[in-house]
């Protein structure tokens, strides 16, 4: 496939990247609930069924059976990217993920590998419910053996999936729902596969480093270029892959900014990846002075926009924080 | 008939022979955690392997040396790994409930029951995509037929008219728990015929039965009929784990379960035809006895390699 660009939104950009695996590499198979005919409840698997049949089919409703046949046809040879529509339903087949893809390589030495892409969405939307708002990241980076990657950006999202799908190992995709119809931006697809990982340090300065992933990300900037109108330039270091983590990047820019780090994600801080982030740095000895964690509260996720926006992290908060966690 | 019979007998001997060593280690501390033996229902793997094709998939649950060994897992790498030797099928990382050979088929254990039977599809989609006929075939016991992950893998498979084989080990028991009293009704087939799937219920101590009704239903999958399920009635003569008391079952319940058992239905038939099975019994046995040697013999699992084969 040629190096070009396309202008598409986080959605097309997912969509381009499925069907450039779906061209590429005849292993895969993508199938869900709704994915096929109907092209995904968010639309962002619209049109694949059409160009490539029968690789390309819907689901009943059975996330054990979509993870688990996943699992199986993955051991066989295959590369099936399966979607979970809602991460929230993951948790109805966890089992699959954490007991079973995980286990197939180690247990068996490599005799039997389980190389499947889960595609998945979570976040907090206006009007979102209980069971339709959790970000549940850290429920997954707690099992070795899976990969993890919540992608911010229309070209991360193209990236990211096609070097899921090209990974040997089980990869979820997280995608947050909010990013799906963000503008279009041009994104370069066609470029030689990367290998999974990596992080982009997205501001520079010497403030601070800020650790953040998935769609907070925008806000988290937001905040930066905020402090940076009041003279203070902190260090972003987006790590969209948190599954392999990129530590070098971190603690380098932890230490270059004085040993001082905030995480901002959207998740829960209780037991959330922040909480993994901060103890990386104060076991490599790179921290000076009390760490800052930015993200939900332990508490349930409510339905009225109003009140779920009381509780998740926006520009507003991350910058009133980021700015007290400075001047400190 | 007669050659036949013997070898059916002879698979079952290497069977009962194997488990009834790996209990005997459970006792002496050589085979260390928990261990589910399958004595007493060494017919149905043989049955339902005789039918199998080298390129189809097996996946059993934590009961299932019998099906490894039925399916042509050598015997010696098969102790070595439920003593926890580096020779072990997986280098020790699996152990007795979470043990596979992939090259012979045997795509592995469970411990998490009703678990495989999803895996077993994915392993039929992956054949219909990769352009073999593959058969894939999953075990369960009648406690999995409970368990949600099952209604969706036999549906799953259904609507998608995949070749997958559900066979379910009707012994009984739910664990430790009757299955009469975890279920309406004792026709564990109505489920499958529920879900569009054509069921047998199958004497499941005679490997012959097992093998024509297995014999059919995988034809008429291969061929794209779809799914089949199979319940494979039987008993284990031993407990849920070794070490299980029983207590949940009868004196003559046992002794009924004796007379049903393969292995001595096996004999008897032998017997009539003026034949003895202490040949048979013996041959089996001297492999499984060398084999035992030679895995005790095997050096332990080296825990230098510990970290190994989490990811590519």
């Amino acid at each position: 496939m040629p190096e070009s660009t396309l202008t598409v939104n986080y959605a097309g950009a997912v969509n381009a990247a499925l069907r450039r695996c779906l061209a590429d590499v005849p292993e895969t198979l993508l199938y869900g609930e709704d994915v096929a005919k109907p092209g995904g409840v968010h639309g962002v698997t619209r049109g694949l069924w059409k160009d490539f049949g029968d690789r390309v089919f819907d689901t009943p409703i059975s996330e054990s059976a979509i993870l688990g046949s996943a699992v199986g046809a993955a051991m066989m040879g295959r590369r099936p990217i399966v979607e979970i529509m809602w991460a929230d339903f993951l948790l109805v087949a966890l089992d699959q993920l954490v007991n079973q893809a995980a286990n197939v390589r180690y247990v068996s030495e490599g005799r039997l590998t389980a190389p499947l892409v889960v595609r998945t969405q979570q976040g907090n939307s206006p009007g979102a419910c209980a069971q339709h708002s959790q970000n549940l990241e850290a429920f997954l980076l707690h099992t070795p053996g899976l990969r993890v990657v919540m992608p911010s950006t229309p070209q991360d999202a193209y990236d990211a999936m096609v070097a899921a799908v090209h990974d040997d190992d089980p990869v979820v995709v997280v995608d947050n729902r909010t990013l799906y119809f963000g503008e279009k931006q041009e994104i370069v697809t066609g470029r030689p596969v990367s290998r999974i990982g990596g992080s982009h340090v997205r501001r520079t300065g010497d403030a601070a480093t800020v650790v953040t992933w998935g769609a907070v990300t925008h806000q988290v900037l937001a905040a930066a270029d905020r402090l940076a109108e009041q003279s203070v330039a902190v260090t972003v270091v987006e790590t969209p892959w948190l599954n392999p983590f990129d530590d070098d990047t971190v603690l380098r820019a932890v230490a270059r900014t004085g040993g001082r780090l905030a995480v901002v994600h959207e998740a829960g801080v209780c037991a959330g990846f922040g909480a993994e982030v901060v103890t990386r740095a104060a076991e490599a000895g790179v921290l000076s002075g009390r760490p800052l964690r930015v993200g939900a509260p332990a508490t349930r996720i409510p339905a009225a926009p109003e009140l779920a926006a009381a509780l998740l992290p926006d520009a507003d908060t991350v910058h009133h924080a980021l700015r007290e966690f400075t001047a400190a | 008939m007669r050659e036949r019979l013997e070898a059916d007998l002879h698979a079952m001997w290497r069977i009962r022979a194997f488990e009834e060593r790996v209990q005997a280690w459970c006792g002496s501390g050589d085979v260390r955690g928990s261990v589910h033996l399958c004595i007493g229902q060494e017919a149905g793997p043989v049955g339902v392997c005789g039918e199998l094709a080298e390129g189809d998939a097996l996946f059993a649950t934590y009961r299932g040396h019998g099906w490894a060994i039925a399916r042509g897992a050598p015997l010696r790498p098969l102790f070595a790994e439920l003593l926890g030797r580096a020779t072990g099928v997986n280098g020790g990382r699996g152990g007795s409930a979470y043990l596979s050979a992939p090259e012979h088929g045997f795509h592995g254990e469970n411990s998490i029951v009703g678990a495989g039977a999803s895996h077993a599809v994915g392993a039929a989609l992956a054949g219909r995509h990769d352009g073999t006929d593959r058969l894939a075939v999953t075990v369960f016991g009648d406690g999995a037929m409970n368990q949600g992950a099952v209604h969706e893998a036999m549906n799953f498979a259904a609507v998608l008219d995949l070749p997958v084989l559900f066979c379910c080990e009707n012994n009984r028991y739910s664990e430790l728990t009757p299955i009469r009293d975890m279920m309406r009704g004792d026709r564990l087939t109505d489920r499958a015929v529920a879900l569009g799937i054509p069921a047998v219920r199958v004497d499941g101590n005679d490997p012959a039965a097992v093998r024509e009704v297995v014999a059919d239903l995988a034809e008429a999958a291969r061929e794209g009929g779809g799914p089949a399920f199979v319940e494979l009635v039987t008993q284990r003569l031993v407990g849920h784990y070794v070490g299980d008391p029983q207590q949940y079952r009868t004196r003559d319940e046992l002794a009924a379960d004796a007379e049903a058992e393969p292995i001595a239905r096996a004999q008897a038939a032998l017997a009539r035809e003026g034949l003895d099975g202490a040949a048979i019994e013996a041959r089996a046995r001297d492999e499984v006895d060398r084999a035992a040697a030679a895995a005790l013999a095997d050096p332990p699992a080296d825990a230098a390699r510990v970290r190994e084969h989490l990811y590519a």
